[in-house]
C-alpha cells in the first residue's frame, strides 16, 4: 500500500490554470499609502464629498490600528507603502453596453470560463466582472432593472443611488471594526452593489467575477447586499489571479442586509493563486463578510470552497437580530502545499428563536495548515436559540496541520447548542474496500473527499457544484499519500 | 501598597543564601517573568474568560497561622483518614507536625533540600515544566516562592495502599491571607498511588490560594488524583496540576468543584512516552456567585497513546462556567486516540458558560473528536417524571444526580466517592435513600 502511494505522490501537482496575465493598458496610482491616495481614488471615481470623508476617516482610524496577530498563521509583514491601491483597465470612455468592452478584456474572461457575451444569450447568471480595481460590466442590467432590482458596481451605485449606500455602507462592518476593514474602507476602489426591493424573488443568480490583473497592486472591493421585505436573491462570487512571485495582498468586505422575510443566499468559490508548491507568491485574502438579519424570519446562508489564495482569513458571520431569523455557514476549505487557512464563522444570537447551523469541513495536505475558527454567541435575551455546529477535517499526508478552536458563549439557559468535530485521514479500509472495485488508489481518494464535502457542496447553486468540485480535485491532485 | 508590590518587596526579603543552587536559579527567573508578564488580564487569551486581577489589587499577606486544635481540624479531614497519609499544608507551608506518614516507601521532604541530596537530578529536571505550558504570571509567581514547596517521592516498585490525602488550609481568621503551596511528585516505575486533595479556609478573611503541584510518573506506573473543591465564597483559588508522563504509564484525574468562590483550574496531562494512557474526567456544580474555569491541555508528544476526557457541568443562579479544553498531537504522535467532550445544563435564567473545545494536530493517522453541548433539563424527561407523582423539584435533583454519576462513578476510592456523592446530592437537595 505504501508503495502504491508514493508512487501517486511523485505525480506532480497540476499547474494553476487561471495564472495568466493579460496585456492591456492599465491606469493605475503610484504605490503607497496616504491621504493623497485616497484622494486620488475618490477624485478618479467622482465620488460625493461625504464619501471622501468617511474613506478619510477610515484611514486615520486605521492609522492608529494595529495589525491583528492573534490568527493561526504565518506571513512576513506587509509593506503597505509598497502596494498600488489603484489599477484599472484603461478605457477611453464610459462604456455604454458590453459590446464596448476592450476586446483583450474580454478574451480575459472567456480564458476563465467567463463569457461574457454568452452570459447574455444563456438565461442564467447576471455578472459583475471586477478586474483589478474597478467594474469592468455588468450583464443583464436592463432585465433586472425592469423588476426593481439594482445590479451594479458599488461606484455606480455611489453616482446614482447615495441615499442608499449612504444609508447602508459601514452597517455591518463599521469602519471600526478590523484592521483590515478600516483599511478596505478607506482606500476601496470597486465591488458589486445590489439591492432587491420588497417582494421581489430575484429570478436568476447574481455573481461577481473578481480578478486581480496587474502587478504589485492590492485588490479591495466593497461588496454591499440588501434584500428588503421578503425579497430573495441568490449571489455567488468567484476569484482568480496570475501566477507572481511576489504576494498580493486582497483585503475586501462584504455587507448583507436581509430585512423582514427576506433570505441571502451567497456562495463563493475562491480560487486565488496560493503560491507554488514551495509557498512563494499567493494571495493574502484576508476579508471581512459579515451578514445582519435585521428583521424577523429574515434568513441569511454563507456558502464557500476555499481552494486558493497562500493564506486565508475569513470569517464569513451572520448577526440574527430578528427573531426567527435564521443563519447558515457551509463551508469547505482545502489547503495544499505551504497554504495556510484560518476561517470560519460568528453566529450572534441576538433575537428570540433564532437558529444557526455550522458545518466546516477541512482538508488539509502537503506542509498547510487549516484551522477552524468560530464563536457561537447567544446573547441574554436569546430566548430559544439554537446552534448545531459540526467542523469535520481530513489529513492528508503527516506533515500537514488541521486545528479546531471553537468558542461557545451562552447566556441563555433555555439556548440548545451543540458542537461536534473530529479529525482523521482517510481509512486504509476504505482505500482498500475502492480498490477491491477496481478503482485505482487516486480516484478512490478523490471518491471520498467529494463525499467528505458534499454536505456543502450540495448547498451551491449548480453551475458553481460543478467548477467546485473540479477545483478540489486539481487542488489536491498529487497531494495523496 | 497593592498585592503585586508587596509580593515583590517580599521577594526580595527571602533569604538568598542558596543562590548557586538549583532551586535559586529557577526562582530567580520565574520571579523574572513574572515582572515581565504581570498577573493576566482579560486580554491574555488564555484568561478571557476569568478575572483575577482585582485579587491583586487588595491587600493579601503571607501570614503565618495561628495555632489548631483538634476540633478545628475535624471538619477538615476526609472520611477514612485513619487509614490514610495526610499531608497539611497551612497557608501554603507544608506542617511536618499535623501530617501523618503511614506507608513505607513514601517520602516527603521538602524541596530545598531535595534539591540538594539524592533527588537533586529530578528535583533539577522536573520542578518548573509546567511553565512550559502555561506562559502566564500565576505560575511564575508560584516558582519565584518555591522554597517553601514540598517533595514527595514514590518508591520504584510500591504499591501505597493508603491513599495521600493533600489537605490545603488557609487560616484566614485574623487576616487575608495569600497561600501557594507547591508540590512536586515523582512517582517511580512500577509504583502506585492514589492522592486526595482539598482546600478549605477557616475564618471569615478572604484567601487566594495560589497551587501547583507536578507530579512525574514513570514507566509501568498507575497514578490516581482527585481534587475536591468545596471551599467558600471569600475563598479563591489558581489551582494548577501538571502531569508529566515519560514512561508508558496510566493516570486518571477527576476534579470535583462545589466551590463558592472563584476557582481556575490549570489540567495539564504531557504524553511523553509511547503507549500511555490518560484519562481525565471533572462534574462542576455551581450557585449563587460562583465561578469555575476548567483549563485542560492534553499533549500528545508521542505515538500510540490514548486520551479521554469528559466534563459535566451544571450551573444555577448568577454562576458562570468556562471550559477550555486544548488536544495537541505532534507530529511524531501518529496512532493517537484523543477524546475530549463537555456537556453543560444551565438552570437559570442569570448563568452562562464560555466553552471552548480545541483541537490542534499535526499528525495524520490519529482520531480524534472533541463535542460539547449547552442546554437545560430535558423537558419530556420532567414531564415523565412529573406524571408519576413526583414533584418538580425532586424530578430535577434526580435528574441532574443522573447526569452527575457518570463522573461519580470515575472516583475509585469507595469512601471519598461516597463523600461526593453526599455533597453532591446536598446542592442538589437529592435525597440518596
Amino acid at each position: 500500500m505504501n508503495n502504491e502511494l508514493s508512487a501517486i505522490e511523485k505525480t506532480v501537482l497540476t499547474d494553476y490554470k487561471y495564472g495568466f496575465v493579460t496585456e492591456i493598458e492599465v491606469d493605475e496610482a503610484p504605490p503607497g499609502l496616504n491621504e493623497d491616495t485616497i484622494r486620488f481614488i475618490s477624485a478618479k471615481k467622482n465620488e460625493p464629498e461625504w464619501m471622501l470623508e468617511w474613506r478619510l476617516k477610515a484611514y486615520n482610524h486605521w492609522l492608529k490600528m494595529q495589525e491583528p496577530n492573534w490568527a493561526n498563521i504565518k506571513y512576513d509583514p506587509i509593506n503597505y507603502q509598497d502596494i498600488k491601491y489603484y489599477s484599472a483597465p484603461k478605457q477611453k470612455k464610459k462604456v455604454n453596453s458590453l459590446d464596448e468592452i476592450d476586446p483583450e478584456l474580454r478574451k480575459t474572461f472567456e480564458k476563465l470560463g467567463i463569457s461574457l457575451d454568452e452570459q447574455k444569450r444563456l438565461s442564467g447568471v447576471a455578472i459583475d466582472a471586477v478586474i483589478d480595481s474597478v467594474s469592468i460590466g455588468t450583464t443583464f442590467k436592463e432585465q433586472l432593472a425592469e423588476l426593481g432590482i439594482i445590479f451594479c458596481s458599488i461606484s455606480e451605485a455611489i453616482q446614482e443611488h447615495p441615499e442608499l449606500v449612504k444609508k447602508y455602507i459601514g452597517s455591518v462592518v463599521p469602519i471600526t471594526d478590523n484592521y483590515f476593514s478600516a483599511l478596505n474602507s478607506a482606500v476601496f476602489s470597486d465591488g458589486s452593489f445590489c439591492y432587491i426591493p420588497k417582494g421581489v424573488r430575484c429570478p436568476m443568480e447574481l455573481s461577481t467575477y473578481f480578478r486581480i490583473n496587474a502587478e504589485g497592486t492590492g485588490q479591495f472591493e466593497r461588496t454591499l447586499l440588501i434584500a428588503d421585505e421578503g425579497s430573495y436573491v441568490s449571489y455567488l462570487e468567484g476569484c482568480t489571479a496570475p501566477i507572481r512571485d511576489e504576494n498580493q495582498l486582497h483585503a475586501a468586505v462584504v455587507e448583507l442586509i436581509a430585512h423582514e422575510n427576506a433570505e441571502i443566499k451567497y456562495s463563493t468559490v475562491q480560487n486565488w493563486y496560493p503560491g507554488d508548491k514551495d509557498g512563494k507568491g499567493g494571495i493574502y485574502n484576508f476579508v471581512t463578510k459579515r451578514g445582519i438579519c435585521q428583521g424577523a424570519h429574515a434568513k441569511i446562508s454563507w456558502t464557500q470552497v476555499e481552494t486558493g489564495s497562500s493564506i486565508t482569513w475569513k470569517y464569513p458571520s451572520v448577526i440574527l437580530k430578528g427573531d426567527y431569523s435564521v443563519g447558515e455557514f457551509y463551508s469547505v476549505a482545502v489547503t495544499n502545499n505551504h497554504q495556510q487557512a484560518d476561517t470560519g464563522t460568528k453566529m450572534m444570537h441576538l433575537g428570540k428563536n433564532t437558529r444557526s447551523r455550522i458545518v466546516s469541513k477541512g482538508i488539509s495536505a502537503g506542509v498547510s495548515n487549516n484551522s477552524y475558527r468560530g464563536l457561537v454567541h447567544v446573547g441574554k435575551n436569546a430566548a430559544n436559540a439554537r446552534n448545531f455546529s459540526q467542523c469535520d477535517s481530513l489529513l492528508l499526508g503527516d506533515k500537514c496541520g488541521a486545528h479546531t478552536f471553537p468558542y461557545i458563549e451562552v447566556k441563555n439557559n433555555t439556548a440548545v447548542v451543540e458542537h461536534e468535530a473530529t479529525t482523521s485521514k482517510i481509512g486504509e479500509d476504505q482505500i482498500f474496500y475502492c480498490n477491491q472495485r477496481g478503482i485505482d488508489t487516486e480516484t478512490a481518494v478523490a471518491l471520498i473527499i467529494n463525499g467528505f464535502a458534499k454536505e456543502v457542496m450540495n448547498q451551491l447553486p449548480m453551475e458553481f457544484a460543478v467548477e467546485a468540485q473540479k477545483l478540489l480535485a486539481i487542488s489536491l491532485e498529487g497531494s495523496v499519500g | 501598597m497593592n498585592n503585586l508590590e508587596y509580593i515583590k518587596e517580599r521577594f526580595s526579603q527571602l533569604p538568598t543564601v542558596n543562590e548557586q543552587n538549583g532551586l535559586g536559579v529557577i526562582r530567580q527567573k520565574a520571579f523574572d517573568a513574572l515582572n515581565k508578564m504581570g498577573i493576566p488580564t482579560t486580554r491574555h487569551e488564555e484568561w478571557k474568560y476569568t478575572r483575577i486581577g482585582s485579587f491583586f489589587n487588595k491587600e493579601y499577606k503571607y501570614h503565618t497561622a495561628g495555632t489548631f486544635s483538634e476540633a478545628d481540624l475535624a471538619p477538615v479531614r476526609l472520611p477514612a483518614y485513619e487509614q490514610a497519609n495526610e499531608l497539611f499544608y497551612i497557608n501554603g507551608h507544608y506542617s511536618p507536625e499535623l501530617s501523618v506518614i503511614r506507608s513505607k516507601g513514601l517520602t516527603v521532604q521538602s524541596l530545598q533540600e531535595a534539591s540538594k541530596n539524592e533527588y537533586k537530578d529530578i528535583v533539577s529536571k522536573h520542578l518548573g515544566h509546567s511553565s512550559n505550558y502555561l506562559k502566564d504570571g500565576i505560575i511564575a509567581l508560584s516558582t519565584a516562592f518555591v522554597q517553601d514547596g514540598v517533595f514527595v517521592h514514590i518508591k520504584k516498585g510500591q504499591i501505597i495502599e493508603h491513599p495521600i490525602y493533600i489537605y490545603n488550609i488557609t487560616d484566614a481568621r485574623q487576616a487575608n491571607v495569600l497561600a501557594q503551596p507547591r508540590t512536586l511528585v515523582y512517582v517511580g516505575e512500577n509504583a502506585q498511588v492514589k492522592f486526595v486533595e482539598t482546600f478549605n479556609t477557616l475564618g471569615n478573611q478572604e484567601s487566594f490560594t495560589n497551587r501547583v503541584i507536578e507530579i512525574v510518573v514513570e514507566k509501568d506506573a498507575i497514578t490516581e488524583y482527585y481534587k475536591l473543591q468545596t471551599d467558600a465564597s471569600h475563598a479563591s483559588q489558581v489551582a494548577t496540576t501538571h502531569i508529566q508522563q515519560i514512561g508508558k504509564c496510566v493516570t486518571h484525574t477527576v476534579t470535583v468543584s462545589l466551590n463558592e468562590g472563584l476557582v481556575r483550574n490549570n489540567l495539564n496531562i504531557v504524553l511523553d512516552e509511547e503507549y500511555c494512557e490518560a484519562h481525565l474526567y471533572g462534574i462542576y456544580l455551581q450557585h449563587g456567585q460562583s465561578h469555575i474555569d476548567n483549563h485542560t491541555v492534553v499533549d500528545h508528544a508521542k505515538p500510540h497513546c490514548e486520551s479521554n476526557e469528559l466534563y459535566k457541568g451544571m450551573l444555577d443562579d448568577q454562576s458562570t462556567g468556562v471550559f477550555n479544553g486544548k488536544i495537541f498531537v505532534r507530529q511524531d504522535a501518529q496512532k493517537t486516540n484523543a477524546y475530549q467532550s463537555n456537556k453543560n445544563v444551565l438552570l437559570s435564567e442569570g448563568a452562562s458558560v464560555n466553552t471552548k473545545p480545541q483541537l490542534e494536530i499535526f499528525a495524520d493517522d490519529v482520531k480524534c473528536s472533541h463535542g460539547c453541548t449547552i442546554g437545560r433539563l430535558d423537558e419530556e424527561s420532567l414531564f415523565y417524571l412529573r406524571s408519576r407523582g413526583i414533584t418538580e423539584a425532586t424530578a430535577k435533583s434526580l435528574l441532574l444526580h443522573g447526569f452527575a454519576v457518570d463522573i461519580l462513578e470515575q472516583i475509585k476510592l469507595a469512601p471519598i466517592r461516597e463523600y461526593v456523592d453526599k455533597l453532591i446530592s446536598e446542592r442538589l437537595e437529592f435525597d440518596l435513600a
